[in-house]
């Protein structure tokens, strides 16, 4: 279709007739484009129009469906090119900090992708500080990426992908929520890289219209086709706009422009009394030493629409969470409509709207459904409902995602989604935080005006937090924050003037600049310069790293992988002590609990005859060990009824007349009624009832002189081996190892694989050089020595506390261990791969892991007495045969040469789980 | 509180369509409740099936090839015959739980009534077996022995037993496995689908957002425990009457009615539980951890695998707070021995209580357990 190869250089990106459907919803229609290299390309169009699909193909993230895409000279959907390209692409996924990892520190994230990537530690710290100081993120090495502000978070990503010197840059609306300053300093950094880099291609989609005019190369994207290309100026001078927000606009097709009018923001009515809606005095939050929000004042009328305007991480949200209730301040106060905010009030909550900067609605619900259980959670009247859930759909255009998962939406029409949810019980007071972060100028142009309407005419009074410096010159005053301390509150032009300044945005920059001066901002963008002097050896660093690294698989990358688990399981040692100290709680509860030898067992008795005989008879089984006597049982009834409650285990009933029939030689029959409810422990209790009662017998044939042929018992001489005493704690104890050492490793390792699913990091698999296998193995050491340490304890335990010496080859011991928390991670890590969310995982991991190794392993019944698919479960499961060496080792005093074939059947699970557990991962998305 | 109800209703409504979008969880629960139950049950054998036995004869007599023959399926494996130097590397592999060694002059002992002794080798660490399995060796031998005397004329004793099994007269295993199996998976699924799912909300800050709105924690709380006590209540229901009483035919005695507000208690109990934890834990991993703490113990020790009674006297009072104490004690009590209210009003009245503790208690941790 269009080309930007004016020279005739070949394109470092080519689509053509490219489609790409998500169910029946197309986001691409028979795309072709291609794209120069060397240059700044951007992306522009409005929400949701194939921009991030198109973005998320080129670097092999998602697996295309039809058409040919060729990026760096070959095709990507040849497994071998995106492998040999992978390194050579950088892409920033759209949304805050998709790409990082929020419990390490910004170091940590970084050092992460600059060892991912095969650079020293040398390297690493020059790239690393260089990248850091040119960012302003210096001075945060030390701060976990969690803790970051939405535009800190940004920057780091930035940072993240830039670190390998890529030789194309993706860039996925990388400045969403990213104040002025560091928006500048983030091209600024952009543009130096480039300089040092001349060869490097950069793809950006931007909503920001002044960003665009900075690019060498613009397309226009609409409904998965290509509306322009050209240079800014081209476009411009085709339109016959001024400015790019306004020729964006004109390249719309008729119906998408409908409606759009330029907006007048009519002045506030100062007539009537003045009625306060928000006042804060002396507002202050403080997080440990850290003080988020410093004294901060104001007083908001009612209607007015006040700005909140400040750098990242100014405390601007912190401000927004103690207005709304969630969060009590430190020191001051806060009222709306003069009353002091409580949490509890419901009346305070209903005047409320409040939209968060991080998209909080449900994603497992419509667009509808989730519009209609807001409409109602709101009081909305049922009869209203729907009317007002379809004028929210309308005013907000989004009609055509009604029945469609906020999921798969952009983050355009996710904003739109949470502000139709803020607005739609038509609040007196509106906290936006960010609101139209992300979304295109159009749709942002309709939200204003129903922000101007909802102030002008319903007197609703709304706080909002913006970067956009046209939407801030909407407001009727604005506060400039930074650090914490409000430095100014007036109306935009009254800032401007103020700091003699032609525009707002450089007011509220030289006013960021002032009170920032110490920091040392602007050397740090002196250095970039500098820095890049030394760039030539690094340009052909990829190709130094495929020489030196294995591209399928690389130790490195293993390791590196491995140290970020391990880091993450430091950072929160809540989890890593529960995890040991819960497996020793957990054995010594479960070995003392798990009692085989069934005692204590309640009897009475049903004595018809009430002779000394039938006296003598019962005092028999109640002198024994295992049973205790209950009061005696009158009647029938009583015996029913007193099983049936489950009082009793056993009931004796003597027939009348037992005494005498004994004597006359009659053979009575004394009934044993056993509670068979459970099985097992009727099963035992016959056999002692059983073994007690001839045991009578014989006694009284001892006494009676009768010893001639009719020997009750003949005799056994029973030897427990490995267990003389037959207690029930040197046999519990090996075993309850082996079941803590499955299940607490496989649930931590299954956890670690969806949860960067869940949050997104899991992009780092798709885009980075790191295979499946180096992936998987990199979140399996880390737990398998965290098993190691655990079992270690476990071991100590039972040699100390439980005296159950292990008698056995100490070696063959933690070799089983260790190939046994292999397994165990393995089957973790299996079943991570096979689900997407956490809570499908926990279920599956201790469905697959508590049930086998509890019933059919051995653990209780033998595997031998197991029947049908339990059978067969037990012969596969890596549990049977570590019970085995366990108590081999443990009870039996075994060795190497005794345990050959279950060591071997744990050293070949090893593989087996691990392999299948990867061939289940998926390296792209689909 | 109409508002409240209303509240509570539509949340819970939104619980059970986003369960419903979770395809692998659903397929999950739909397996756990019909062959997860039916493996279980199915593979339950007897208390001794197939028990590994080899037998050592050193007499090679009449009398010892009677006892060596007196051992077959399905309680044991036919017997093996090995040497004396055999039995220690045999055992100690593992082969056989019990050997029986059969000295030299054995019979010729027996019939002068010198009363000679056989040597019976039991592999202890095989807990499940070795008693019951021991007594019903000495009771086949004796039996051999006896009517090798009395030329296989049953010999007269001046008493005889009638041994009366109630309730599950041939003391089929599958009929108890099979139900403890369902007690457990109700277990698990009611602590994993409210304890994680009310920490998904709150890592994806959607429980921030309803705590702006007019919805109290206790309308959050309420509407996560009906929603997914109605999920589980309605798969442990089709799983009771189609699987166990169906497919596996376990007859059961008592009302099912009774068994249901039985369940419903119970999951009431362990829902609320599963709150408990979320509020506890940071995150998903943490409440992963906490889980296990909590399920294990109450699966193994609520009597369902071994009795209660045969446990230290600390652990029976510890696991009197377990709601699987209560709930594998009416569900015996209800299913198999018929009993009514009468009877297990007590179980009922702890689940309850033990619910109602936790909800209280998570209902004051609840906002600050979100707002961290």
């Amino acid at each position: 279709m269009k080309s930007a190869t004016d020279t005739g250089v070949s394109p470092v990106v080519k689509l053509e007739n490219v489609n790409f459907h998500y169910g029946k919803r197309a986001a691409l229609t028979g795309f072709s484009l291609e794209i120069a290299p060397r240059k700044l390309v951007g992306l522009i169009g409005p929400d949701g129009v194939g921009k991030s699909t198109m973005l998320s193909l080129i670097t092999g993230a998602r697996a295309g469906q039809t058409g040919k895409i060729t990026v760096l000279g070959g095709d990507m959907s040849s497994k071998a090119h995106r492998d040999a390209v992978c390194p050579r692409i950088a892409y920033m996924p759209q949304g805050l900090g998709k790409n990082l990892y929020f419990t390490l520190t910004v170091e940590e994230n970084l050092q992460f992708f600059g060892k991912l990537f095969g650079h020293d530690a040398a390297e690493r710290r020059r790239r690393i500080d260089h990248l850091t100081r040119s960012t302003g993120l210096y001075n945060f090495l030390d701060r976990p990426a969690g803790k970051l502000s939405g535009g800190m978070k940004q920057k780091l990503g930035l940072c993240c992908s830039l670190i390998h010197d890529p030789d194309l840059l993706i860039l996925d609306e990388p400045t969403t929520g990213v104040d002025p300053l560091a928006r500048r300093q983030f091209w600024d950094l952009v543009d130096s890289v480039r300089e040092s880099q001349p060869h490097m291609t950069v793809v950006v989609a931007t909503a920001y219209m002044d960003e665009a005019q900075r690019f060498e190369w613009l397309i226009a994207m609409d409904d998965g086709r290509i509306l322009d290309t050209g240079t800014p100026a081209e476009l411009l001078e085709r339109t016959g706009c001024r400015n790019l927000d306004d020729a964006f606009i004109q390249l719309l097709p008729e119906e998408k422009r409908a409606g759009h009018k330029t907006l007048t923001v009519p002045p506030l009515s100062s007539e009537g009394e003045e009625i306060i809606a928000i006042e804060a005095e002396n507002l202050t939050r403080k997080f440990g030493s850290f003080t988020a929000v410093d004294h901060v004042s104001f007083k908001i009328r009612q209607g007015e629409i006040f700005g909140f305007l400040g750098s990242n991480g100014c405390g601007k949200t912190t401000t927004m969470r103690m207005l709304t209730g969630l969060m009590t301040p430190t020191e001051g106060r806060a009222e709306l409509f003069g009353k002091p905010i409580e949490a509890e009030s419901m009346e305070t909550r209903l005047r409320l709207g409040y939209m968060t900067q991080l998209f909080s609605l449900y994603n497992e619900l419509t667009i509808r459904q989730n519009l209609m259980l807001y409409a109602r959670l709101y009081r909305i009247g049922e009869a209203e409902v729907a009317s007002r859930v379809d004028e929210m759909l309308e005013r907000f255009q989004l009609n055509d995602y009604e029945n469609v998962t906020p999921q798969s939406l952009p983050l355009g029409i996710k904003q739109r989604l949470s502000l139709a949810a803020a607005v739609i019980h038509r609040p007196q007071i509106l906290i936006l935080d960010e609101p139209t972060s992300g979304v295109d100028p159009v749709a942002r142009d309709l939200f204003w005006e129903l922000i101007i309407e909802l102030s002008r005419r319903d007197k609703v009074t709304i706080f909002i937090t913006t970067h956009f410096m046209n939407e801030a010159e909407r407001c009727d005053r604005i506060s400039l924050m930074h650090a914490g301390r409000s430095l100014a509150c007036d109306t935009p032009a009254n800032l401007a003037a103020a700091r003699k300044a032609p525009s707002l945005e450089a007011a509220f920059i030289d006013c960021l600049e002032e009170a920032d001066q110490s920091s040392g901002e602007k050397v740090a963008i002196a250095e970039i310069s500098e820095g890049s002097g030394s760039s030539g050896k690094r340009k052909n660093l990829w190709r130094r790293f495929l020489e030196s690294n294995n591209p399928k698989f690389s130790i490195q990358r293993v390791s590196c992988c491995c140290w970020r688990e391990f880091l993450e399981l430091l950072r929160d040692p809540i989890r890593a002590t529960l995890a040991i100290f819960g497996a020793l709680l957990l054995m010594l509860v479960m070995s003392f609990g798990i009692s085989m030898d069934v005692e204590d067992l309640k009897f009475a008795v049903l004595d018809r005859d009430g002779s000394i005989l039938s006296n003598n008879y019962a005092l028999n089984i109640a002198g024994s060990r295992y049973f205790i006597e209950q009061p005696p049982i009158r009647n029938s009834e009583e015996l029913e009824e007193r099983l049936r409650n489950g009082e009793l285990s056993l009931a004796i009933e003597i027939p009348p007349d037992f005494g005498k029939d004994v004597e006359a030689g009659r053979e009575p029959e004394v009934a044993f009624w056993i509670d068979g409810a459970m099985p097992s422990r009727a099963e035992t209790v016959n056999g002692y009832v059983t073994s007690l009662h001839k045991q009578w017998l014989d006694e009284r044939n001892r006494e009676s002189g009768m010893t001639q042929g009719s020997k009750i018992n003949a005799g056994v001489e029973t030897r427990y081996r490995y267990n003389p005493d037959v207690l029930s704690l040197p046999a519990m104890v090996p075993a309850v190892i082996p079941l803590l050492l499955l299940m607490i490793p496989a649930v931590l390792a299954a956890l670690a694989v969806v949860r960067e699913k869940e949050m997104g990091s899991i992009i780092n698999l798709y885009v980075t050089p790191l295979s499946r296998l180096e992936f998987m193995l990199g979140k399996q050491l880390p737990y398998v020595l965290f098993a190691m340490i655990s079992s270690l304890m476990l071991v100590t335990m039972a040699v100390t506390i439980f005296d159950v010496p292990v008698k056995g080859s100490v070696p063959v011991l933690v070799i089983s261990l260790i190939l046994y928390s292999m397994c165990a991670t393995g089957l973790g890590l299996l079943a991570s791969a096979a689900t997407r969310s956490q809570i499908a995982v926990i279920f599956m991991t201790l469905l697959a892991t508590m049930i086998p190794a509890v019933q059919f392993c051995g653990m209780i019944d033998p595997v031998s007495s197991q029947e049908g698919v339990g059978r067969v479960i037990g012969t596969l499961y890596p549990t049977s045969y570590m019970l085995l060496v366990s108590r081999g080792v443990f009870n039996k005093a075994l060795g190497f040469a005794d345990l050959p074939l279950e060591l071997t059947v744990l050293l070949v699970m090893v593989p087996v789980v691990l392999l299948a557990g990867v061939m289940c991962l998926r390296k792209q998305e689909k | 509180m109409k508002q409240t109800l209303k509240n509570i209703f539509c949340l819970g409504v939104k619980e059970l369509r986003g369960l419903c979008r979770d395809y692998m969880l659903l397929a999950l629960i739909v397996y756990a409740f019909t062959m997860g139950i039916y493996i279980t049950g199915t593979s339950a054998g007897d208390t001794i099936a197939n028990a590994a036995i080899a037998v050592v004869d050193e007499d090679r007599s009449q009398l010892s090839q009677r006892i060596f023959d007196a051992f077959y399926p399905p309680m044991f494996h036919r017997a093996e015959e090995i040497s004396m130097s055999e039995i220690d590397p045999a055992m100690d592999e593992g082969k056989y739980t019990f050997v029986v060694v059969i000295p030299g002059g054995y019979q010729q002992d027996t019939l002068a009534g010198r009363d000679p002794v056989i040597q019976l080798n039991v592999d202890a660490t095989r807990m499940g077996q070795a008693f019951t399995g021991a007594g019903y060796i000495q009771q086949i031998v004796s039996k051999e022995v006896n009517s090798f005397l009395n030329n296989g004329q049953e010999i007269k004793t001046p008493v005889k037993t009638v041994v009366r099994n109630r309730y599950n007269a041939n003391l089929t295993q599958s009929w108890f496995k099979a139900v403890m199996q369902l007690v457990n998976n109700i277990t698990m699924l009611a602590i994993i689908l409210t304890g994680a799912a009310l920490i998904k909300e709150r890592e994806n800050g959607t429980l921030e957002h309803l705590l702006v709105m007019p919805v109290t924690p206790f309308e959050i709380m309420f509407s996560k425990i009906w929603s997914m006590l109605l999920v589980v209540l309605a798969a442990s229901l089709v799983s009771l009457t189609v699987v166990i009483m169906q497919v596996l035919a376990v007859p059961v005695n008592g009302s099912l009615l009774l068994f249901t507000c039985g369940v419903a208690l119970h999951l009431f109990a362990v829902t609320s539980l599963g709150i408990f934890l979320a509020c506890i834990a940071q995150n998903m991993p943490q409440l992963g951890m906490l889980m296990i703490l909590v399920l294990l113990p109450m699966q193994m020790l609520s009597g369902g695998s071994t009795p209660q009674e045969s446990m230290p006297e600390w652990v029976q009072t510890v696991m009197m707070i377990a709601p699987t104490t209560h709930f594998v004690d009416f569900g015996q009590a209800i299913l198999f021995r018929g009993a009514g209210l009468d009877v297990v009003w007590k179980p009922f009245l702890m689940l309850f209580g033990i619910g109602a503790v936790l909800f209280i208690f998570s209902l004051g941790r609840f906002r600050k357990s979100v707002a961290q």
